[in-house]
């Protein structure tokens, strides 16, 4: 299967449409750093507006840490859809561009080509998440500097000390990449089922928008659902951003506060991996080349 | 006739028993600020920490510097700290007003172990922030143990004062600021949180005091400050 | 002669549609097996069966003497196909596109062997242009070459001429022709282009509906001392009504554009001619007609073996 997924990794960094995805995000982080560099005070400002109201807060707020922050939650909307351009486009793209029947006449095992293909948009995953976590956290902490973590959550603040940060965002970067990674899946099982790769792409990024609004809005009817949407608990990255106090209120460093959240919202994410990915190489080994 | 005049003895020797009070207390006023003015300046390494039921921060480094007679710098080493509106006036020479207040004796109460003197500082004029200060002296020591004080423009907050080996110039080796956070606006973030607090967590996260406490690790005393310092 | 491929009682069913029902037939070694019918008879249908593409509905499907699906990577070791129109990946080039599949094919040619490869399907001096700037021809040709470059014993071509030109046609028929004498492959060839198939086959399955109509040797199938013409004279009625007074009255078939077939042995063309020239009627044009193509259009109109022209 090394060999499958040598020539997949070859076939997908040799197509335009891949790199495409990381200038994309290169853009949108550059001008995202750039306008917080112009404009960052004011930014802050708005962000802290009630909270300021009542607290004087001294520190260095806009900081390279702050930035990653503010980037992680606004690019892992609109990251799913460059997954999607590749995930989505897997089997479907081949399917389309008529290589499909001429791969699979090939000697080789339909469960080694389509799970080194799921293999490979996995890494493809992977690899804009580090370019993500290279610009977004490493790049902002040269140009922003470093200092506490300031973090107004839906109804407390919590401030991180910067010692007690960088490990945070390894875990961060982690959860983010398994959230991805069951983007990437669904993408590529929605695939299996069409012959060109719009259809499955769109298909991909319906379900994610549907499945986000069902996950924000708190109406009981939903509220059933909630647990079992994939999308419920690809932001419990942000756990990572929340500690324990001891009884005197001190922050408790090197701790999580809801630990167990993590390890949940990461075995609903690995079921829902296993599902797409599981039912994409099941159907596979028995459909019909048409194309 | 008889308890009329009974009244009018009892209620002279009150009043001169008021006065002589009023006198008292204030010289122990005066005596607490005399002790306190031994220090010209100094330096102090300390650690701050916020605890406010709705915010979770660590325990920052913090140098103190003052100068007679009111320069006063809190200055953080590095990291984020929030600290209530108006500031947090740590300096304990600023809880005693210095010139036109009148001192009223309210009693004798135990705080832990030490009996203090209950003191009520009330300025003669208007223009002042400070409205009521109620001051626990430690008689025997000179220290004043706690305070409570209202001001016009920041309500009203509490300092508690633990002292250790520099308790012989009047610097406490722990202070204690606590305020009422129940009027504070709970933050209201854009989050995105899926998981809202629930109701019952955000009033117990209202109702709390927030407290402010720094516990000072080194006083350098008198070694002398420059004025740019506290620019 | 030992049977590399035998399929027997093949059906696939899609919903309610029958594509192929029934199908038995065997390939020899050595053979280059033309496989006809119409569009949508089932032709594409059964190779992509016998590629594992599309799974049988039942049926069993042998080659070189092991089932399929128990063997099939070890068969499919020994194939090489090329599936209608053979698509490639565009953004990369000729010489990519070869070198990677030759991996996924199991071996892993050196530079030499691929451009030689290349080379063959005069495609050379393209090597390193990317498929996207390629005529349908070239892409054409290239499949073949990544059909052939692991140097399988059996080759399936699926519609191998669609999209060329006349040269490129001859030159994929000199190229089975080749392959089948000179590299001992055995060819299986699918096309509707009869022409062609009855250049180059050594054996010939008919099928029609997904049911298998006739299967052997030309020799086997048709007689072929007996040939068809197409008569065109100065005058067609009379040349018709003679000819029906004659001792082909049997043989003909007017058609509507006043063209007539007779069905003759090939030694008596001449006596057809000098017979029309005695009854005074010009001849403009004797023209035989294919023996297959008109085999063909018979048989999958139902009719009878060729000799008699029923109506």
């Amino acid at each position: 299967m090394w060999v499958h997924l040598r020539i997949e990794l070859y076939k997908i960094f040799r197509k335009p449409r891949t790199y495409l995805a990381f200038a994309a995000i290169t853009a949108l982080i550059v001008i995202i750093q750039i306008g917080l560099y112009v404009d960052g005070k004011e930014y802050t400002e708005f962000v802290m507006a009630d909270f300021a109201n009542s607290f004087a807060v001294d520190g260095k707020i806009l900081n390279g840490y702050f930035i990653c922050y503010v980037i992680l939650q606004l690019l892992l909307i609109h990251v799913p859809l460059l997954i999607a351009l590749i995930a989505a486009d897997m089997i479907s793209g081949e399917a389309n561009m008529g290589t499909l029947r001429l791969l699979l006449t090939k000697p080789q095992s339909r469960t080694a080509i389509v799970t080194a293909k799921f293999l490979a948009s996995v890494i493809y995953t992977l690899m804009l998440l580090i370019w993500i976590a290279i610009l977004g956290l490493f790049v902002s902490t040269m140009i922003f500097g470093t200092d506490d973590l300031f973090i107004m959550k839906s109804s407390y603040v919590v401030i991180v000390k910067e010692s007690d940060v960088f490990w945070r965002y390894t875990g961060a970067f982690c959860f983010a990449a398994l959230a991805m990674i069951t983007v990437a899946s669904l993408g590529f099982f929605l695939s299996f089922f069409a012959e060109n790769s719009i259809g499955p792409i769109v298909a991909t990024m319906s379900v994610i928008i549907v499945c986000t609004i069902l996950s924000t809005m708190n109406i009981p009817i939903f509220n059933v659902i909630k647990p079992y949407l994939f999308t419920t608990h690809m932001i419990t990255w942000k756990e990572f951003f929340d500690f324990k106090v001891n009884d005197a209120n001190e922050a408790i460093v090197g701790s999580i506060q809801y630990p167990e959240r993590i390890i949940h919202s990461s075995i609903v994410l690995l079921i829902h991996i296993l599902g797409f990915a599981g039912g994409a190489i099941l159907l596979f080994r028995k459909k019909d080349i048409l194309s | 006739m008889k308890p009329f005049k009974i009244v009018i003895v009892i209620f002279l020797f009150a009043c001169i028993s008021t006065k002589v009070s009023a006198q008292d207390v204030t010289a122990l006023v005066m005596k607490v600020k005399n002790k306190l003015d031994q220090v010209n300046d100094y330096t102090a390494e300390g650690k701050m920490k916020t605890d406010i039921a709705f915010i979770k921060a660590p325990v920052g480094g913090v140098k103190v510097f003052y100068k007679k007679p009111n320069k006063f710098k809190l200055q953080r080493n590095g990291g984020i700290s929030v600290l209530p509106k108006g500031g947090v006036s740590i300096n304990i020479g600023n809880m005693i007003v210095t010139t036109g207040f009148t001192a009223i004796d309210a009693g004798v109460v135990d705080i832990g172990k030490v009996k203090t003197r209950i003191i009520k500082l009330l300025p003669n004029g208007d223009n002042n922030d400070i409205i009521l200060s109620t001051l626990y002296i430690d008689e025997a020591n000179l220290l004043i143990i706690k305070s409570i004080t209202s001001t016009r423009e920041n309500g009203t907050y509490e300092m508690e004062m633990r002292y250790g080996k520099f308790a012989e110039y009047g610097l406490p080796d722990k202070v204690l600021f606590s305020f009422n956070a129940k009027d504070y606006k709970l933050p209201k973030g854009i989050t995105l949180e899926f998981e809202d607090t629930d109701q019952a967590t955000k009033d117990k996260l209202k109702g709390k005091k927030g407290r402010v406490e720094i516990t000072y690790s080194a006083y350098e005393i008198n070694k002398g400050i420059a004025d740019s310092v506290f620019k | 002669m030992s049977s590399i491929v035998k399929v027997n009682f093949l059906t696939k069913q899609f919903n309610q549609f029958t594509a192929v029902n029934d199908l038995s037939f065997t390939v020899e070694k050595g053979d280059v097996y033309g496989f006809l019918g119409q569009n949508g008879a089932g032709k594409s249908t059964t190779i992509r069966m016998m590629l594992t593409l599309i799974t049988p509905t039942h049926g069993q499907i042998e080659l070189f003497g092991y089932d399929l699906y128990k063997h099939r990577r070890d068969i499919l070791q020994q194939i090489g196909a090329v599936i209608e129109k053979p698509d490639v990946y565009k953004y990369l080039s000729a010489y990519d596109n070869l070198q990677l599949f030759a991996r996924l094919s199991g071996v892993n040619p050196t530079q030499k062997i691929i451009m030689d490869q290349l080379e063959m399907v005069g495609l050379a001096d393209r090597a390193k242009d990317t498929v996207k700037t390629f005529s349908q021809g070239m892409k054409q040709r290239l499949g073949i070459a990544i059909a052939l470059v692991h140097n399988p014993s059996l080759i399936m071509l699926d519609e191998p001429t669609n999209g060329l030109d006349p040269q490129g046609i001859a030159d994929i028929r000199n190229l089975i022709l080749q392959l089948s004498r000179d590299r001992k492959k055995t060819v299986i060839v699918s096309s509707h282009l009869l022409s062609e198939i009855e250049q180059i086959a050594t054996r010939i399955l008919i099928i029609d509906k997904g049911h298998k109509l006739v299967e052997g040797s030309a020799a086997e199938l048709f007689d072929t001392t007996q040939t068809i013409v197409q008569l065109e004279t100065t005058n067609n009625e009379q040349a018709l009504q003679q000819l029906e007074l004659s001792s082909w009255k049997t043989n003909l078939k007017p058609l509507r554009d006043g063209h007539i077939l007779i069905q003759l042995d090939q030694q008596d063309i001449p006596h057809l001619n000098q017979f029309l020239v005695n009854q005074q009627i010009g001849v403009l044009s004797l023209q035989p007609r294919h023996s297959l193509e008109d085999y063909f259009l018979q048989i999958t109109a139902g009719k009878q073996h060729v000799g008699t022209f029923t109506n």
